[in-house]
Parts: structure tokens; sequence; C-alpha cells
């Protein structure tokens, strides 16, 4: 068994709205609200994808009331890290003051946390307190030339972080699945060096089915209806995507926690960015249940239900 | 109803009403689909003509205009 402590969250404060954005890669502000539901991003300038995990893990943490030298692992999801090799779990921990504590990297866009929590629920029994944290540096792809404008406008910058323990917190991980399948990987890849290359229709394809299947599967596994549940927190690619997979399950959009209207697609952070403040504002109430879910470029997706406990 | 005329009602339900492309006319280039209209022409084509469309069949070209649609019916009705 495994528990849900604390969601911490770090933005930075560089604010990128539709109008900045438009004139960089030549469209209309509405254009990009009509196509994506975001107004703005927050971009990093100097700060690293190392720099932005560390505050929101430092966030996490502090909200927990937890020492960083109680850690027993760290695992860390970011598609756009600055380099190959070490990734930047590591470079966290060493941050944190930590230099025997176990780091994995997970470099899977978008759907990275929700791999890293499952990882985490199920290897916390054996290494405590488990930090995961996702961290995306997007603008340093999204920048590169050629620009793609339906690729430039959708993506934005930060971190989120969750602590997972093995015996307390506010909720409690019932259930998850995650699942990949390769079929599909050169409809979303980021080559090495070059830009993002994404064939959208192929990605909300997939997405809109596969998404709402997972929920679904851990749904009806553990005697749960999308109706009974608190709230979805969502990885935030797409508020039209959002609507679909709300539509799908037959529940209402409301019920779909979205701040893509103010952070844009942060990739594997975006979900853990919901998190945090959605746990800030209403948090876990004692029997509800709360589902997460993503989907990535791979694919890779999936779906974790989580309850809340007295 | 014969398939071509019921894919075509589809395409209007999940586009424009009045929509008549031509059956080899590109549903994406010309405007009736967007990325987000297109789950809903699969899933209205899956309960139209009972089948199942699995995820590996879930390209969008195999769906980009009536004699497309209509091809891949033909081989998995």
């Amino acid at each position: 068994m495994a528990f849900i402590k604390q969601f911490g969250a770090y933005l930075p404060s560089r604010i990128v709205s539709n109008y900045e954005m438009g004139a960089k890669v030549g469209c209309d502000a509405d254009w990009i609200v009509n196509v994506s539901g975001i107004e703005q991003r927050r971009f990093a300038d100097k700060e690293t994808v190392v720099d932005l995990a560390t505050r929101a893990a430092q966030d996490c943490l502090a909200r927990a009331n937890v020492e960083a030298t109680e850690l027993g692992m760290i695992l860390l999801a970011s598609s756009s890290s600055e380099r190959r090799f070490p990734g930047p779990a590591v470079m966290v921990a060493n941050k944190l003051g930590l230099h025997s504590v176990p780091c994995l990297d997970i470099p899977m866009a978008s759907a990275g946390s929700l791999f890293g929590m499952v990882l985490a629920s199920k290897l916390a029994s054996v290494y405590g307190k488990i930090l995961v944290i996702g961290a995306e540096k997007m603008s340093s792809v999204i920048l590169r030339e050629p620009m793609e404008r339906g690729v430039a406008i959708l993506f934005g910058d930060g971190a989120g972080a969750c602590l997972i323990t093995p015996d307390d917190g506010p909720a409690r991980i019932v259930d998850s699945v995650i699942e990949s399948d390769g079929a599909f990987s050169e409809d979303l890849r980021l080559p090495f060096e070059l830009p993002l290359e994404m064939n959208g229709r192929t990605v909300i394809l997939q997405a809109s089915r596969k998404i709402p299947r997972a929920i679904e599967s851990i749904l009806t596994k553990n005697g749960r209806k999308a109706k009974e549940i608190e709230v979805f927190l969502m990885h935030q690619a797409n508020q039209n995507l959002i609507l679909r997979v709300a539509q799908a399950l037959g529940v209402a959009e409301e019920k779909f926690y979205s701040n893509i209207r103010r952070y844009g697609n942060t990739s594997s952070a975006s979900m853990l960015i919901a998190a945090a403040e959605w746990w800030q504002s209403v948090g876990f109430k004692p029997g509800l249940p709360v589902c997460f879910a993503t989907f990535g470029a791979g694919f890779n997706w999936g779906a974790l239900l989580a309850e809340g406990v007295a | 109803m014969d398939r071509r005329a019921r894919i075509l009602e589809i395409i209007r339900q999940v586009s424009k009403p009045g929509a008549n492309p031509e059956a080899d006319e590109s549903l994406f280039e010309s405007g009736l689909l967007d990325s987000f209209a297109l789950p809903d022409l699969v899933t209205a084509l899956e309960a139209s003509f009972g089948i199942k469309i699995p995820d590996s069949d879930l390209n969008p070209r195999k769906f980009d205009s009536i004699e497309r649609i209509e091809g891949y019916l033909e081989n998995h009705t």
C-alpha cells in the first residue's frame, strides 16, 4: 500500500501571452485560444530543468513538513532535460543535499509523472518516502527553428512534485494502470537538436480513445463509476481534449481540473502542477475518489485511482 | 441507404450539415474535419456499421476521404 502525502509546484515568473507568442510564430492570439484553450504560458529564461525541478521539490517537501534527508528515492520525469547524461534527477538530489539516495530519470514526455507515481507506489514499501517530480523547459524545445506554429503555441515551462509514502498521507493509492505502444512513435517525437514533431490528428485520435479507456478500466476494476469521482487530474494537453475525455466518460467538463489556460501544456509537469493547485484549493476528502490520467509520446498512457482517508 | 450515403451522413453529423465533399476529396484539407472531429467520425462509423475499429487502425489517413473510409469498411465489415 502507498499514500499520497503532498504535492508541490513551481512556475517560472515570466508570463508569455498569446499576443507575444502569436507575434513570434505568426498567428492570431484568438486562434490560439480557439484551438487549445491556452491564453498564456510561463517561460523560464535562465532557469534549467534542474532549477525548476528543485523548486517544485522544495515546495512539496516544505508543504509536507518532510526533510529531504527522509527521502528514500527520487524519480524525475522530463522530456526536455538539457543533456543526455547524467539526467536531472541526481542533480536535483545534489541540490537537496542528498548524496546517496537512489535517483531515477524517466525521460518520458507528458505521461512521465504518472508513470513515476505508479512506480513510486510500487517501490515505496522498499525505499520509503519517494519524491516524484515532473519538470519541463519546453521553451527550449519549441523555439528551435524551424518553428512549427501549431506546436509552438501549445507548450510552457514548469515543474510539479508529489511525495509518495508507504505508511501515511491524506490519500491512499487504490490502483493504477500504465500502458505503452510504440506503433505510433513517429507521430510525436523530439529528435536531438531538432524541433518537436507532432502529427496532431493521430495524437488526438489515439489520446481521445486511450485515456477514457484507461480511466474506465481502473474504475470498473475497483467498482467505481466516473460520476462518483470527486475530480479528474489529467495531463493538461489541450482543453478540447479534456472536454472530449469528459464527454466520453459521461461527466461534466468541470469535473476535470484545468489550468491549461494559464500555463499551456507543460508536458510531464502538467498533471502534478494541476494536482498541487487543486490540493491547495480543495484537497482530498475522506472516502472520495480522485482519478489521475495522462497520455504522451510513445505512446505511453495510464490512470491512477486514489481515495481520501480519514 | 447505401454505404456511401451513410458515410456522407456521418460526415455531415460531425462537421457541417450541408457538407457535400467529393468522394476523393481530403476531409482534412477541405477543412471539413479537424483533429477533434476525427474521433467523433470514427466513433460514429463504429456505431453505424457495427464494427470496432482497433487502435492500430486509428490512422487519420484511413479516414481522410469518403473513398478511403469506404475502402476501410469494405475490408472490415
